[in-house]
């Protein structure tokens, strides 16, 4: 297939203003002929379908969730980058740019980041009128805090519950348009496929998971925001429903799936404690601005962190990244925390953790500060492991956070299937191989406040639409071949729970397709994953019906095609030798044991079009100019 | 540990529900709560039974799925946490412990320990929002909150809509939940124009949905999860006065 990312000319800082020009336009007493269904509503699809809804169109918002404030988005910790440059240290559009592709380890597309640095202004000024409580000073203007991979403070926060406030701002919004009657929502309603008419994505199909019922819906265009994929390692910062189901139906219909291997490691989470844990907690990012990192210098130090003095401690950040410091992107601090880990230098009772410390912090600024800016997140930790941070070092170890890869989008957010947009974490478009902290929020609502309400006029205005209603065959093929799976689930009387299924994936993806990587240890993942998936879809149990509420039976159909991401997440990886960001393959590293890109070969986007599961999906290619950023080996030293 | 657990099992909104009791074993005082529903689950599904549905998500206490009453407290021992934050070192061998949902009229039970609070979305919908279309907003640093306002705005916007303050409340009156938007909004100027009318609104559409009403025993305030302060339902109440003359 050939791909075509409909970058468009001019120099980069002029593409997104000429593009919204020659944009064709939708009238807008005519705005109201179109149904647009918008699956997922936290911060991408929230902000898309109230501001879809706010330009006239008809607006059909979808989620699993009893409303939209209990998506995932609402979790975000630390903040939101903009380059307003209040700090006047030196920020600007073209920074964030810079630092985000450099960030990214030069594998994002240069157009769609910098209309990304460009908008996120406006994100801010959006979510201030909307009254979100972000952080002011005494004299009531903005504050900023930084955050890893950037030398400026960019980072616009509110307390340590950013993701909260922004999430709580867009779904304000969008209770404004469902009170206006330009939104219908329908709560805790599953997408389980689309629906692709004539080549064009015209609905689709879902479970009612109080009633069970399937429902089908038909619109003249679909957009998805149904986050990340990072469940597939079982254990993660992620919520517990996060799922990758939309966009993997999505996928199976035809949309490609792009550099699904590209995941991101956090390095400061909670460590595991037992077999029983469901899920990882973050401590955010920001912590690193006042926290700092190590270990004792001597590997089989018993003492308590508190009586360790100063020069038997190693604080291998600093020392090994001078002016980055505890500061470095995720990627490079997670690999150093395994690698201090690996070689026997960890703490706590397993060993696998690192001290992330505040002793400096509370004699600098005073316990009163810090609790001003930390306050909930000590909180929480003290929570989880009864210990308590204002007066032992935290300890802390990565876990699975985010999701880089995703569907493939072009310039305009839209998927190969025309009509299908992907926005926010599900799409692959603006981090490459990494994410930096605090542009996630900006990039999801980016793509719902300002991008989408564009790109979508002038794909209704450039394409006619066949009148269909949900009576077409595409509907009824669709329902009878998820009802069929879904039978087959019930009626397996196999003697495992989907529980069970799902940690062992994880412990697979984990321990072969996570923090290092390589040819042997993926070829075996490759192995293991459909061997387990045959005996999951032979052996697993899932018991109640499917005409009632059955958390069971909604578990066990995401982790089915979580057994096939898996698979594909590995073979990308197997594919991609070279290391880049959240992808380290361990045979390439520099000396210094830094991710080594392999530019000739590797400078493209990875786009896998599905042919059967049990067929091997075909490789396209996007390749990746990079005409602004040179190309060079990431250095935060 | 071993416990012993009476579970509220009912099969949905319009059949009759009832207790039923479940022994678990080797529980980890590490555990959290739901992990230790995980568990039983697990347990009855291999059995062929049903799962214990109860809503949960985030597990840390932020998107307010969970909720459920722990030996008649909301989201159970602990003060100022969610259900899912609770860990099984509050318990000891050898409890009984009765796990039932949130008991309000305008929360009808969908299954088990699963409750219906859309009439808190209707709630918001009604007003809980400022009217800032997207597009064509000055700078944001043009609307100047003091960090003492800013701070105390924050506070109410920390609700995370569980539902709790009802379920504590003898009259389920969902006063404490409305009042955090209401107060919020009315602290910051983005929300000065609108605030007539939004606080009359969303106290209509509350009454509506067949919430109680407050008579001040500030139940609420003891469970909620976020510790959101009383202080906001006077400040509404105020704002309803103001609205009124
Ligand atoms: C703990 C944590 C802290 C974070 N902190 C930060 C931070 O400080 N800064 C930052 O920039 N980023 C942060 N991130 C990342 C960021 O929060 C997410 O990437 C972002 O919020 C994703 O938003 P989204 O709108 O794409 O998806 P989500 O918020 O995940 O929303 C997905 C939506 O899709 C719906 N959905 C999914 N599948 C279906 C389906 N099949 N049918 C119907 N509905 C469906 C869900 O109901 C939900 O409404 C953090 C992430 C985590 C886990
Ligand atoms: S006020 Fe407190 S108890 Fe009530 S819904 Fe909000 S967070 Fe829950
Ligand atoms: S599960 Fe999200 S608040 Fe408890």
């Amino acid at each position: 297939m050939k791909l075509n990312s409909k970058i468009p000319e001019g120099p980069i800082e002029k593409k997104w203003s000429n593009h919204k020009f020659h944009m064709k336009l939708v009238n807008p007493a005519n705005r109201r002929k179109y149904n647009i269904i918008v699956v997922g509503t936290g911060l991408a699809g929230s902000s898309a379908a109230a501001t879809l809804a706010e330009l006239g169109y008809n607006v059909h918002a979808f989620c699993y969730h009893e409303s939209p404030r209990r998506a995932h988005s609402i979790a975000a910790q630390g903040g939101i980058n903009a380059p307003k440059n209040y700090s006047n240290d030196g920020d600007s559009v073209y920074r964030l740019f810079y630092d985000t592709i450099k960030g990214g380890d030069y594998r994002a597309r240069e157009a769609n980041v910098y209309r990304l640095a460009e908008v996120s202004g406006s994100i801010i000024d959006q979510c201030v009128a909307q009254g979100v409580p972000f952080a002011r000073d005494y004299a009531g203007y903005l504050d900023n805090r930084s955050f890893g991979g950037a030398q400026v403070a960019r980072t616009f926060y509110a307390r340590g519950q950013t993701g909260q406030q922004l999430l709580l701002g867009a779904y304000s919004a969008l209770c404004r348009q469902i009170d206006a009657g330009t939104v219908k929502f329908y709560e805790r309603r599953e997408m389980l496929d689309l629906i692709v008419v004539d080549g064009q994505a015209r609905g689709i199909l879902a479970r009612n998971l109080v009633t069970g019922k399937l429902e089908s819906y038909a619109a003249d265009a679909v957009v998805l925001a149904t986050g990340g994929y990072g469940n597939v390692f079982y254990l993660s910062t992620n919520a517990k429903a996060s799922n990758a189901t939309a966009a993997w139906r999505a996928y199976k219909k035809g949309a490609l799936f792009a550099n699904p291997c590209y995941t991101q490691i956090h390095p400061t989470c909670i460590p595991v404690s037992g077999t029983h844990q469901s899920k990882l907690t973050l401590m955010s990012e920001s912590l690193r601005n006042d926290g700092r990192i190590w270990v004792p210098k001597n590997k089989d130090d018993q003492r308590s962190p508190k009586d360790i003095p100063e020069n038997e401690r190693d604080y291998y950040l600093e020392r090994l990244y001078p002016s980055f410091g505890n500061l470095v992107p995720r990627d490079v601090a997670s690999r150093r925390a395994k690698e201090m880990c690996d070689n026997g230098y960890g703490v706590g009772a397993t060993k696998m953790s690192v001290y992330l410390d505040f002793s400096d912090a509370i004699k600098r600024l005073g316990k009163e500060a810090i609790k001003q800016k930390y306050g909930n997140l000590f909180d929480m930790y003290k929570q989880i492991t009864a210990e308590d941070p204002y007066e032992v070092p935290m300890r802390i170890y990565p876990a699975v956070h985010y999701t880089m890869g995703g569907l493939w989008v072009d310039y305009n957010l839209m998927s190969t299937i025309p009509g299908l947009f992907v926005l926010g974490e599900a799409n692959f478009s603006d981090h490459g191989a990494n994410r930096l902290g605090a542009s996630a929020l900006m990039q999801g609502l980016a793509d719902g406040y300002f991008v989408i309400p564009y790109t979508m006029g002038d794909y209704l205005a450039s394409n006619t639409f066949k009148k269909i209603d949900t009576e077409h065959s595409a509907f009824k093929d669709s329902e009878s071949a998820v009802e069929k799976t879904i039978a087959t689930l019930l009626e397996n009387n196999g003697t495992k729970a989907v529980d069970e299924y799902h940690r062992e994936l994880g412990k697979i993806m984990w321990d072969y397709v996570g923090m290092g990587r390589n040819k042997k240890g993926l070829q075996k993942a490759l192995e293991l994953i459909p061997q387990l998936r045959e005996e999951f879809w032979k052996n697993v149990k899932v018991s109640g019906s499917a005409a009632e509420i059955n958390t069971e039976l909604e578990k066990a159909q995401r982790v089915a095609d979580f057994f096939e991401l898996g698979e594909l997440l590995a073979t990308d990886a197997l594919h991609r030798e070279e290391s880049c960001g959240g992808h380290f393959r361990e045979e390439y590293q520099t000396e210094e044991g830094e991710a080594k890109r392999n530019d000739k070969k590797f400078s493209y986007v990875a786009a896998w079009e599905f042919k059967g599961v049990d067929k091997k999906p075909t490789l396209n290619k996007e390749p990746l100019a990079f005409e602004e950023v040179h190309l060079a080996q990431r250095s935060y030293k | 540990m071993k416990l012993t657990l009476q579970i509220w099992r009912q099969k949905s909104k319009d059949e009759q529900g009832t207790f039923v009791t479940y022994n678990i074993n080797d529980v980890s005082p590490d555990m959290s709560f739901l992990e230790m529903l995980d568990i039983l689950n697990i347990e009855l599904v291999k059995k062929g039974e049903e799962a214990v549905a109860f809503d949960h998500d985030c597990r840390e206490g932020i998107c307010g799925s969970c909720g459920v009453m722990i030996n008649g407290r909301a989201h159970g021992p602990g003060r100022g946490i969610a259900t899912c934050q609770l860990h099984m070192r509050s318990f000891h061998d050898g409890d009984t412990i009765i796990i039932e949902p949130w008991r309000a009229t305008a929360f009808p039970v969908l299954k088990d320990l699963m409750v219906d609070r859309t009439s808190f979305e209707r709630i918001m919908q009604a007003g809980g929002y400022v009217s800032a279309k997207t597009g064509g907003i000055p700078d944001g640093n043009t609307i100047l909150i003091p960090k003492p306002i800013a701070d105390e705005a924050f506070d109410a916007a920390a609700c995370i809509g569980c539902g709790a303050c009802v379920a504590a409340c003898p009259n389920s009156s969902a006063m404490l939940f409305v009042s955090a938007k209401v107060s919020q909004l009315a602290l910051l100027p983005q929300g000065k124009a609108e605030k007539s009318a939004r606080v009359q609104n969303m106290v209509a559409v509350m009454d509506e949905e067949m919430f109680g009403s407050c008579s001040n025993t500030y139940a609420c305030e003891a469970e909620c999860p976020k510790q959101i302060s009383v202080t906001h339902i006077a400040r509404l109440n105020r704002e309803l006065m103001a609205s009124q003359v």
